[in-house]
């Protein structure tokens, strides 16, 4: 989906995208990284189901709602990429995880 | 915490007033949610090496975020990154309390003087398929090409209007992903009317006409074809975006990138009940504001797009007159100094103020952009299309509000950022009168989503609570 | 100059529902109502169909509303028949929760009362424990005690119900006329005529349900409705897989997933700006009751002004002076629409009021002339 540009410096940040690795630059939001990944969408969307990517990255927008570090629901283009990420696509409404 | 100027943004108008305020003595506090400092038109401009040559795929302009980052740094001011306004409470006699979240962390900040910065967002273009992935904005992919280093993979188009358009298709051919195609939505008459109405500003603006010009070539250079007067664009494809169609023509496309000009982001200060007023030019609701840029409430100030878009050097000057008047008020300068000193800031701000009515009328989106048709989602976040709008519109619904109450647009996690123009364009169409008449909707706190723990000032994460009584919480 | 059969003004929850029963009763209706601004309680109110604690003391008032709960499950059947919005009604009965020893024997002294005061109408409640909650609600946090439970109690989706009921109006043959406030009245038993935004009205029939707005306009029809702005504070979490269900009294989920959280009791005029303390107080009231609930985003948050009587019960009137012109007052909206569409509705159609209602008419707020 999307690719370094061809002079960019070594990207360093690995992050993991539904479960597979990629390495984003210092500075690169999540969003980004899930857009590096390939993943088609980031999100069904809980009211209808419908199937959305990020649209503005500016943290406008909010389609780009991701499940980070097992955090639902998360702007993923606000929030930074940092080692070890965990990033997975935001499947509807939240799951409450209550012990 | 109690602070002499509270500043929310850190784009050019935010790190510019902050400097300069703190400069002039004032306890200067500035938030901003990203990590990083730069807004949107400087975003990701830390990352550009100090050593690195004085041409940047972005452009020279772009470079000039360069010394504002640095004087911010600088400077005394107290700079908040990754902390987000989720409530402002005016105060009766200036100013106001800020409510701050940073690190599931709530905070309150009291202060003398209120300057926002937020900026401008992307108008929004709601055109058939305008939600399917692989369609963004154009700002998006500039975001992408600054903060990443990410170019799109595959076919790729951009479609609308505005300078930007031109230039993120030419920073991508730089950075080695041309476009298949730029369609240029532009009604053929704007041409006309721009240059015959606005002749005489022409002149004053040549700076960023020249600019503009050389974007226009350079795309040729690069082999980019344009096609101009578009009319009836909608996006193919029934999971993702497949190509993109308008009136006699079609193309395959992996990746959309929409552009019909900015707009200022206005959900604090209507937040706030600000005095606004539709900008009949720039097709947005706009704050009103002074020659210092003072809103109607006294002690809050807007500086930057936010008040109405200038661009990225009226928005530092914009800033650093409104931090002049902030320390006058506050009484570390006199108005007479206040005033010899922004002498030459509003020299400055002439010619960049000069262009932007021919600009305005030049992209100004047509009609069908301000009046989807009935299939086209209208309420993103609620997935509500625009006849759905007009429905209610005929059952008596007379305003965004009430729409917003029969259909629940505006209700979803933006809060009414994307829709809210689109709305307000599609009711004032049903009942046939102005947009100035409709209004918009009353943003309300929290400005962003804060976790109840926070709010509460509990530790979010874990969630156990200590002890076994009622007496718990902290 | 327009002419029906009865003007209604006020086109809120109360107005519309009133509106609608004229109209299902064969009347011609116009509504008249504000614009797109306007304080409009109907935009900012819970959605309980709520019973247990209403009537303390005034056991008309529980009737009144143990009856409505009795009429709102065929109201809604007929709404979703007659405009396919499905207004979310569920009625499986409620909780009010506890946190405290003190909380909880207040509650069931309450409860009791209730009971004794409601006679031969009878109230059937429990009072439950922790551990019995605890089953019935997943995630109830320890500093919960008890609470107490009743069959009659239930929620529904408040702007559905709000919608559907404008839409059944329209499909009645009735008359919106939107941004239109009231400008000139004229009334004469059994002819009232409005002047209202760029329309003029006539009926031999009116009813004031205009919120807050009612406390001006009521006497000029020879009625008192002294009400009040009370302000309540809610915040709404992010959709969430559903969890609970029941409602509680001030927490409770949406068949989509959000949760909404109560509430507040603010006495601060017509200022409809939010409050970061109480937003607070909410939110450490709903950690303590659910524990998880701390990671949840609040999306959206709002503060709105109750229609306040100042004894909380219904004002509801017929005009002595002005026969013909009645009125209806509350803060419980959604709870008594079933009474307002198929109880009040049809009595000012039949031309007075039940004596039932007696006990609700705004004399019993004059004051006795000096002896």
């Amino acid at each position: 989906m999307f690719r370094p540009r061809p002079d960019s410096p070594a990207a360093t940040i690995a992050v993991e995208v539904e479960g597979r690795v990629v390495l984003v630059l210092a500075g690169a939001s999540a969003a980004a990284a899930a857009l590096m990944a390939g993943l088609s969408s980031i999100r069904d969307t809980p009211v209808g189901g419908s199937e959305r990517a990020p649209y503005c990255m500016m943290g406008i927008c909010f389609d780009c709602l991701a499940e980070i570090d097992g955090v639902p629901n998360r702007q993923s283009c606000v929030v930074a990429a940092r080692p070890g990420m965990r990033i997975r696509r935001q499947r509807g409404a939240r799951i409450v995880a209550i012990e | 915490m109690t602070v002499d100027l509270a500043i929310i943004g850190a784009g050019p108008a935010g790190m510019a007033a902050a400097a300069l305020a703190a400069k002039l003595g004032l306890d200067t506090l500035l938030v901003d949610e990203q990590d990083t400092p730069g807004g949107q038109i400087y975003r990701g401009i830390e990352r550009v090496p100090e050593s690195s040559p004085n041409t940047s795929p972005f452009g020279a302009d772009y470079l000039a975020g360069r010394p504002l980052v640095a004087e911010l740094r600088g400077s005394a001011a107290l700079y908040r990154p990754g902390t987000t306004v989720w409530h402002i409470d005016p105060a009766a006699r200036a100013g106001g309390t800020l409510a701050l979240v940073a690190d599931e962390h709530s905070e309150s900040v009291v202060a003398r003087r209120i300057l926002l910065a937020t900026g401008a967002i992307e108008r929004p273009v709601p055109i058939p398929g305008w939600t399917l992935p692989g369609v963004m904005t154009v700002g998006a992919a500039q975001i992408l090409l600054k903060t990443a280093d990410l170019v799109p993979e595959g076919r790729t188009v951009l479609a609308g209007q505005g300078p930007l358009l031109y230039l993120v298709a030419l920073q991508l051919a730089r950075a080695g992903a041309p476009p298949a195609a730029v369609l240029e939505t532009a009604p053929h008459a704007n041409y006309h009317a721009a240059a015959a109405r606005y002749v005489g500003e022409l002149w004053a603006g040549r700076r960023e006409l020249g600019k503009g010009l050389a974007l226009m070539l350079g795309l040729a250079r690069a082999g980019i074809a344009v096609r101009r007067g578009v009319r009836e664009l909608r996006v193919l494809g029934r999971h993702r975006a497949e190509g993109v169609a308008w009136e006699g023509g079609e193309i395959a496309t992996d990746h959309l990138f929409l552009h019909e000009g900015v707009i200022p982001n206005t959900q604090i200060s209507l937040g706030l009940q600000l005095t606004h007023r539709w900008d009949e030019c720039q097709l947005c609701w706009r704050p009103v504001v002074d020659d210092w840029g003072r809103s109607s409430h006294a002690g809050i100030a807007i500086a930057g797009d936010g008040a109405g878009i200038a661009g990225a050097v009226a928005a530092a000057l914009s800033g650093r007159l409104a931090a002049l008047d902030a320390a006058a008020a506050l009484g570390r300068i006199s108005e007479a100094e206040r005033d010899r000193r922004a002498a030459p800031i509003r020299a400055g701000l002439a010619p960049e103020r000069a262009i932007r009515p021919f600009l305005d009328a030049l992209y100004r989106p047509s009609d069908n952009m301000l009046n989807p048709s009935d299939e086209v989602i209208a309420c993103r976040c609620e997935e509500v299309t625009a006849g759905q709008i007009r429905r209610a519109v005929r059952l008596g619904a007379s305003g965004p509000n009430q729409v917003k109450a029969f259909l629940r647009c505006g209700m979803g996690p933006c809060q009414g950022r994307v829709c809210g123009p689109i709305v307000s364009a599609v009711i004032a169409g049903a009942r046939g009168v102005p947009i100035a008449e409709i209004g918009t909707y009353r943003p309300r706190a929290p400005y962003k989503p804060i976790t109840l723990g926070a709010l509460a000032g509990v530790e979010v994460f874990p969630h156990q609570i200590a002890n076994n009584t009622e007496d718990s919480l902290p | 100059m327009r002419r029906c059969d009865a003007i209604v003004i006020g086109g809120g929850l109360v107005g519309t529902a009133i509106s609608y029963g004229l109209a299902r009763a064969g009347l011609r209706v116009v509504l008249l109502d504000e614009g797109d601004i306007a304080y409009r309680a109907s935009r900012g109110n819970f959605g309980l169909v709520w019973v247990q604690t209403k009537g303390l003391g005034a056991p008309h008032y529980q009737r009144w509303t143990r009856r409505s709960a009795e009429e709102w499950p065929s109201l809604a059947a007929e709404l979703e028949e007659r405009t396919t919005i499905d207004v979310g009604l569920e009625q499986k009965g409620g909780v009010q929760l506890c946190l405290s020893g003190d909380e909880l024997t207040k509650r069931r002294a309450m409860m009791e009362q209730m009971r004794a005061e409601a006679g031969n109408f009878g109230f059937e409640y429990r009072m439950l424990d922790h551990g019995e909650l605890a089953a019935m609600l997943p995630g109830l946090g320890p500093s919960v005690v008890g609470g107490s439970w009743t069959p009659y109690d239930g929620h529904a989706n408040s702007l559905a119900l709000f919608h559907a009921l404008h839409k059944g109006f329209a499909a009645a043959g009735g008359t919106y006329l939107p941004s239109c406030t009231v400008t000139q009245v004229s009334a004469t038993p059994g002819d009232f005529r409005i002047a209202a935004g760029s329309e003029s009205v006539e009926a031999p029939k009116i009813v004031l349900a205009a919120g807050l707005g009612n406390a001006e306009l009521a006497p000029l029809f020879g009625l008192n409705a002294p009400v009040r702005p009370q302000r309540g504070q809610i915040l709404v979490t992010e959709r969430t897989a559903r969890v609970w269900p029941i409602p509680l009294g001030s927490i409770r989920q949406t068949p989509e997933g959000s949760i909404l959280l109560g509430s507040s009791e603010e006495d601060v005029g017509f200022d409809t700006s939010q409050n970061p303390e109480i937003m607070q107080t909410i939110a450490r009231r709903a950690v303590l009751s659910f524990p998880w609930l701390a990671e949840l985003q609040i999306v959206r948050a709002w503060a709105a002004l109750r229609v306040m009587p100042p004894d909380g019960l219904p004002i509801y009137d017929e005009s002595e002076r002005f026969p013909g012109a009645f009125t209806a007052n509350c803060h419980s909206g959604v709870t008594l629409a079933g009474a307002h569409a198929r109880l009040f509705a049809p009595m000012v159609a039949s031309g007075t009021l039940d004596p039932t209602l007696a006990p609700f008419s705004g004399k019993r707020f004059d004051v006795p002339a000096a002896a």
